[in-house]
């Protein structure tokens, strides 16, 4: 049942994603896709309306970009709830962290020890 | 003045009488196809990772834990399958279905890293590797600062 939820909200998230590149006149790209799924997850997430979704269909919330958001806006507000200011400020990367690490470091190795395709 | 305005109005009316006549020669995009793709390729990378949360799960991990393992895993593929040119050839048919899933972040990272590879480790693979992870990571950073401070500055 988790992975019939999980299909169905992460493919309507990238449904949304799609038509918004196709139906709007104003020419939206990928990137900007990809940054204002991040932030708006993350307002989402701050309002409180993220983690109904993760709860109710697990990996087809956290797996899109918004997730990533999420990640991000708890972090912060967990920071700021337990260290203040210093920990509104550090929060966020703090549990976006390893995400974080983990595309750079895969990333780098990947574009270092492959060759790029002509095509 | 008013002669100056007057052209200057002129070049725009003709401007977006151009523009309108451009868009009507332009393909269009195949809207349900693409719609159709980017769903279903969409939520199929979102039940592997919940395969993968549930293996974590079992495997003992936390809630949160599990969910950021099965991102990592994802992100691993990703790059992976971007390094053999595998992930560019579903992104051609799926669009939005593999940029919006975490795989399109890492796919964003890998990608043109790859192919400025000969303007060195540097300036090719280093900096490429920010070109759309740079962006993303400024704004959610900066999302996320300003929403930690709201909750600071309402709860004291």
């Amino acid at each position: 049942m988790i992975f019939l939820k999980a299909f169905l909200v992460g493919g309507a998230i990238c449904l949304l994603a799609q038509l918004l590149m196709d139906l709007t006149s104003y020419r939206i790209t990928p990137a900007h896709i990809l940054v204002g799924f991040v932030s708006g997850g993350a307002v989402l997430s701050a309002l409180g309306l993220y983690q109904p979704l993760v709860k109710f269909a697990g990996a087809g919330a956290t797996v899109p970009l918004p997730g990533f958001g999420h990640l991000l806006a708890q972090g912060a507000i967990k920071g700021a709830a337990q260290k203040g200011l210093l920990g509104a400020l550090g929060g966020g990367l703090e549990a976006a962290a390893a995400g974080v690490m983990a595309a750079v470091v895969f990333g780098y190795l990947v574009a270092v020890l492959f060759t790029p395709r002509g095509d | 003045m008013p002669k100056v305005t007057l052209q200057q109005s002129q070049s725009e009316a003709e401007k977006w009488a151009y523009k309108k006549l451009v868009s009507r020669f332009q393909p269009r995009p195949p809207v349900v196809r693409n719609a159709f793709w980017a769903f279903v390729v969409g939520g199929l990378i979102c039940v592997l990772g919940q395969v993968f949360i549930n293996l974590y799960r079992q495997a003992g991990l936390a809630e949160t834990e599990a969910a950021t393992g099965a991102s990592i895993t994802l992100v691993f593929l990703s790059a992976l399958l971007t390094g053999i040119g595998v992930y560019d050839q579903i992104g051609r048919f799926a669009g939005a279905g593999s940029v919006v899933p975490i795989t399109g972040f890492a796919n964003s990272i890998v990608a043109p890293a790859l192919e400025f590879k000969q303007e060195g480790l540097i300036f090719g693979v280093a900096a490429r590797l920010f070109t759309f992870a740079g962006p993303v990571l400024v704004y959610g950073f900066v999302t996320s600062w300003l929403i930690g401070l709201a909750y600071y500055l309402l709860k004291f």
